[in-house]
């Protein structure tokens, strides 16, 4: 071949690789089509996602209804709707009820209160998700949100009207249940924790004991318990508000299962900084508020995050001892008898709330997990 | 090097424990107790209702006609009314008096029985075992019910013995499930039950045509019916299946609280029988002079102050809310109720009767 | 890593020394302390339970166990057992029990199942099929289960009514009443060669069991399947046939408001079954996917020099390590599905919650309900942690 001859004298000019290993024909040769199999595979699955979208895009856009008009009696004329069940989304039900999906029951005009609210346990989220205020402030930042949360709730100053906790409801219930149960298990959790590793028998015993009592038994009986069970274990006369009652049971099941979490943390801890500690003749406190809990923790962020998914998650089950979070707010929107039908509508857009906030704390929980480990391996 | 463990541990535990402690006594703080009542025989519940200056009543979570917030968020209804019967006659008037806590099937009793409220006013059915073994009382029976069953009018259905394999949605923990399960091994009937917890779900269950059939009281079916876009659309079964007759509870304990609220409803029966109206109450109460009626409505006898309460107790109740027909009107006529054996007993059927007022 | 945070060495290192009742005395301060300790809590429950004796006093509350057999009158849809509202308490309890049991075994399998086979494509070459995995394990783990369930509950619902039921093939429908399947009369005939069958799943276990030993002893393996088909087929099947092969086929047909016949999968059960499942592979998929990378690609390349086939280097190398990986979390899986099993009281499955719900509620006896509740989960956590702990005590690796 006249090439080969060439090549003797002057270096090939360079080519390029062949079209069908580079670029995206390469890319998608490797990773769609390697064998007749994956082809076959691959064709089927983009054929079923294809239609299945075009199926879904029909449905939540093109055929769907946004705004239904008022009848003469000025209620919502839903017929519009009825007639297009199959075909398009009734979006409309989200249009006219989405302040009460949001905010439940809480008076109309001071709905800025717990939007605000919102706002605040996301900004809150996001301070605690970034790592350069992971210091002691961090417990401050929290401590004050809180209380600005509470007042924000309840009222009674500054001009702001009081709300009893009886018509607060929607998404800031879901935030509070999961975010105040976090904040007042986690302390509980570290001491359960360092109990259970105790040489004390009956310490450990009694840490055993509550950790593995509250993790042998689904969420829901301890809510059956608070809110069936709790009022006769008080003094007469004496009286718990329903969700608090809600909210003490989320504390004790959060405080089992981070428990569980820390003593996870301890447990991965060398036994060198436990040794170096006591070489410098630490007290106990000393040793753990200084050496082991700073390190222990910082292991255990990415599982804390992952069971606080659990608990944010885990709220909705309120609904069934009838606390008004958004899940409950979104089943009670739809019981008016116009709206009666379009539950997968609110299902979705609950859906779409939830999977915001998860998959945002996932996505954190495995990007920290990553760096976390990085920085270990080096 | 054994220093560190022994006593830090102990302590780690004990804060553990003051911790937990903590965690149940934050909020019990942070919540306004119901002021205490005094142990043993003597709780006055009026007087501890008067302290905290409101009624705490259970009512439905969201039944139309009997208890259910309207669109500004104010709870009205048959039951409702009866709370603010209470607080009136506690007050002399229910401006901010009452505190309405919706309450589930499941949880009213509980809610009564732990004083989370101090009368429950949600149609409630008196049985022998519940007034018994609950430790509460009812008081009176201010509606009388029956059990029956909502179909859709596409069944061609017209007697509930034709309900031979239905499908029946019932909602648990109630007297309706008991009800319908002794009524179909009676009539040798053979239903296939759906038990679902919430009357919403239940309702939406019925709707979407997993059960051929919804039985509750029928005043209950009336109200689900008239809440419908097309009402005839759906057809309340003839048959009844049970007397159901519901009315207000206490707890047991204090039985001048018990007398009050059984009085105020026949206080409000009585008003019907006499003609005394929320309109005429105030002229009647200096005019008529039927002994009877001055003794209702305050002028004579000083009947309130026996029930430790304000001699006008009945005269404010009736000036606000009318008397037992008005309250009925009200709120049960538009969801499609007839008087039926809720009319006086001077009707013929009727079945409301009020014990002298004496 | 050690359980305690004390290493051994230290804790009997310190020589013996009489106890000394002073407070300098480590171990006199730790009895001390156990013993406040101890005493708070139990004051705590000695004022709780001496509350709740005496509330239950005042309002003469009725309490103890005499209900459970009293008559129960509570309808139930779906029972194991023959179930009348003629039956007591206890056996409607128990009823309750075996549909929570029924639902989490047959969740627990299927999760399993679709929950490795996830796990396994989430690892596919086919960038497609991975990334859909991945979408799909996204959405599933980051919505609430309830939710979930309560989405299903509706869907199903929305299905035509039985006069309209979609009716895929002969005698299969689905309606707004459940999905009836045909089936046949079952008589004490097929009890029997059931029972046979397990009697040769058991047989075979002890004959692979006792091949293996063999192979050990002498290197040549033993085909374990003929025995099988006939311990567990042949068998059965021979005997059924002649007990004279009865066989009625059963196939469900609309009769006035509802089908009759066939075999029934109530929409309740359904969705909470489908919820449980979706829900839980999710989960599983994950923790198979991680079992299968902690294996060292070393494993892989060193069986496959050894010229296994693909299929066995996964089941000889590959699984066999993953497992050890796998078993722990899946546990927890497992139980996750038991508990969360009790969200069937929001869609309306009896099962044990909502039995002993209902049960509460009518006897106003609150506290021997939930007592019932947690008893009967303890009871399943702990038997399934126990089988789990000893399957994995089984599986761990055997160090030389």
């Amino acid at each position: 071949m006249s090439i080969t001859t060439d090549t003797m004298r002057v270096p090939a000019p360079e080519r390029l690789a062949p079209a069908l290993t580079t670029g995206w024909m390469g890319w998608a040769r490797a990773n769609l089509f390697s064998s007749w199999l994956n082809s076959i595979v691959t064709i089927a699955l983009a054929f079923f996602i294809v239609k299945y979208l075009i199926g879904f895009v029909d449905w939540a856009f093109v055929n769907a209804i946004w705004n239904v008009p008022n009848d003469a009696a000025g209620r919502p004329d839903t017929s519009s709707c009825r007639d297009n069940k199959g075909l398009g989304a009734c979006w409309a039900v989200i249009t006219e009820k989405h302040r009460f999906m949001l905010f439940g029951t809480y008076p109309y005009e001071e709905h800025w209160r717990p939007a605000l609210v919102c706002l605040l346990f996301i900004g809150l989220y996001i301070v605690s998700a970034m790592r350069r205020f992971w210091r002691k402030e961090l417990v401050l930042i929290w401590a004050a949100t809180l209380t600005v949360i509470a007042l924000l709730m309840w009222g009674g100053v500054l001009g702001m009207a009081f709300v009893p906790q009886d018509r607060w409801g929607g998404l800031p219930i879901t935030l509070i249940l999961a975010t105040f149960g976090l904040a007042f298990a986690f302390p509980l959790a570290i001491l359960v924790a360092l109990g259970r590793r105790s040489k004390l028998p009956a310490i450990k015993a009694l840490c055993v004991l509550y950790v593995e009592l509250i993790r042998g038994v689904p969420l829901i009986s301890l809510l059956f318990m608070a809110s069936v069970m709790f009022p006769l274990f008080l003094p007469e006369g004496m009286n718990i508000d329903k969700l608090l009652r809600a909210q003490i049971a989320i504390i004790l099941f959060a405080g089992a299962y981070l428990a569980e979490v820390v003593r996870g943390g301890l447990q991965a801890l060398s036994k060198g900084q436990y040794e170096a500690a006591d070489a410098l003749g630490l007290s106990y406190w000393q040793k753990t508020a200084f050496i082991i809990l700073p390190q222990a923790l910082r292991l255990v962020i990415p599982p804390l995050v992952n069971t606080f998914i659990g608990f944010f998650k885990d709220t909705s089950l309120v609904l069934i001892i009838g606390i008004f979070d958004l899940l409950t707010a979104g089943k009670t929107a739809i019981i008016e008898p116009m709206w009666q039908g379009f539950a997968v509508e609110v299902y979705v857009t609950i859906g779409l709330i939830y999977f915001v906030f998860c998959f945002a704390m996932s996505s954190y929980s495995s990007k920290l997990e990553t760096e976390l480990n990085r920085g270990r391996r080096r | 090097m054994e220093n560190f463990s022994l006593r830090h541990i102990a302590r780690g535990a004990l804060g553990a424990i003051g911790a937990a402690i903590f965690a149940l006594a934050a909020p019990a703080v942070a919540q306004t107790p119901a002021p205490a009542a005094s142990s043993g025989g003597g709780i006055n519940m009026i007087d501890t209702i008067r302290a905290r200056g409101q009624l705490l009543c259970g009512v439905n979570t969201g039944l139309a006609g009997f208890a259910q917030p309207n669109s500004q968020g104010v709870w009205v209804g048959f039951d409702v009314d009866y709370c603010r019967a209470v607080a009136i006659a506690i007050f002399g008037t229910d401006q901010n008096r009452v505190r309405y806590v919706p309450t589930t099937a499941q949880v009213r009793f509980t809610a009564l029985q732990s004083g989370e409220v101090d009368l429950l006013s949600r149609n409630t059915t008196w049985t022998l075992s519940r007034d018994t073994s609950l430790g509460l009382d009812f008081t009176a029976i201010n509606f009388y019910d029956g059990q029956g069953f909502l179909v859709k009018r596409s069944l061609n259905v017209t007697s509930a013995r034709q309900l031979d394999g239905a499908t029946i949605c019932v909602q648990p923990g109630t007297t309706t499930e008991q009800n319908l399960a002794d009524w179909a091994r009676g009539a040798r009937i053979n239903i296939r039950p759906v038990v679902i917890e919430r009357l919403e779900d239940n309702v939406a269950a019925y709707l979407a045509g997993r059960c051929d059939a919804y039985t509750t009281d029928v005043s209950g079916l009336a109200a689900i019916r008239s809440a419908q876009q097309v009402p005839n659309d759906h057809v309340i079964l003839p048959d009844v299946i049970s007397k159901e007759p519901l009315g207000a509870l206490v707890r047991h304990g204090d039985q001048r609280f018990a007398d009050l609220v059984r009085w105020v409803h026949f206080g409000l029966i009585a008003a019907e029988e006499f003609g005394v109206t929320a309109a005429n109450a105030a002229q009647l109460a200096t005019t008529d002079n039927r002994p009877e009626v001055q003794r209702i409505l305050g002028r004579t006898g000083g009947l309130g102050q026996m029930m430790g309460v304000d001699n006008a107790w009945m005269l404010n109740v009736i000036r606000t809310l009318g008397n037992y027909g008005e309250i009925f009107t009200r709120n049960l006529t538009p969801i499609g109720l007839q008087r039926g054996p809720n009319a006086l007993w001077t009707t013929p059927g009727g079945q409301q009767y009020a014990p002298p007022f004496r | 890593m050690s359980d305690t945070a004390i290493d051994p060495r230290y804790a009997t290192r310190p020589p013996k020394r009489p106890l000394r009742l002073s407070w300098s005395d480590e171990r006199v301060r730790g009895i001390v302390y156990q013993i406040i300790v101890v005493g708070i809590v139990g004051a705590i429950v000695y004022w709780l339970y001496s509350n709740t004796v005496h509330n239950l006093d005042v309002r003469r509350i009725a309490t103890g166990w005499g209900f459970l057999n009293r008559e129960a009158g509570l309808p139930i849809a779906e029972y194991l057992i023959p179930y009348d509202p003629t039956d007591t308490y206890f056996r409607a309890l128990t009823v309750g029990v075996l549909n929570t049991l029924k639902v989490a075994v047959v969740g627990i399998i299927l999760a399993t199942l679709l929950g490795t086979l996830l796990g396994v494509l989430k690892l596919s070459k086919n960038w497609l099929v991975s990334k859909v995995v991945t979408v799909y394990i996204e959405i599933v783990r980051d919505l609430p289960l309830l939710l979930q369930l309560l989405f299903w509950y509706a869907l199903l619902q929305g299905l035509p009514g039985p006069r309209q039921a979609i009716n895929p093939a002969t005698g299969v429908f689905l309606s707004n009443r459940g999905l009836k399947l045909p089936f046949f009369e079952w008589v004490d005939v097929h009890s029997w060669a059931l029972l046979l069958v397990v009697i040769g799943a058991i047989g075979t276990y002890f004959f692979h069991k006792a091949a293996r030993a063999k192979q050990m002893a002498d290197g040549q393996p033993r085909a374990v399947w003929p025995s099988a088909v006939i311990m567990m087929l042949v068998v059965p099947l021979g005997a059924w046939y002649f007990m004279g092969a009865p066989f009625t086929p059963d196939i469900p047909a609309l009769r006035g408001f509802n089908f009759s016949g066939g075999l029934t999968v109530s929409p309740e059960f359904f969705a909470l079954l489908l919820g449980l499942t979706l829900y839980t592979a999710g989960f599983i998929a994950e923790i198979v996917r991680a079992g299968i990378l902690s294996v060292n690609q070393g494993q892989w390349e060193a069986a496959e020099a050894l010229g296994l086939p693909r299929g066995r280097v996964m089941n000889l190398v590959v699984l066999p390590q993953a497992l050890r990986v796998i078993i722990p979390p899946m546990t927890s899986q497992f139980l996750n599905i038991t508990k969360n099993s009790s969200l069937a009281v929001a869609i309306g499955y009896q099962d044990i919650v909502s039995i002993a719900n209902t049960t509460l509620n009518q006897t106003g006896q609150a506290i021997e309900g939930i007592a019932v509740i947690m008893l009967v989960y303890l009871t399943i956590s702990l038997s399934i942690s126990l089988f789990m702990n000893w399957y994995n005590s089984k599986i761990a690796l055997v160090e030389r």
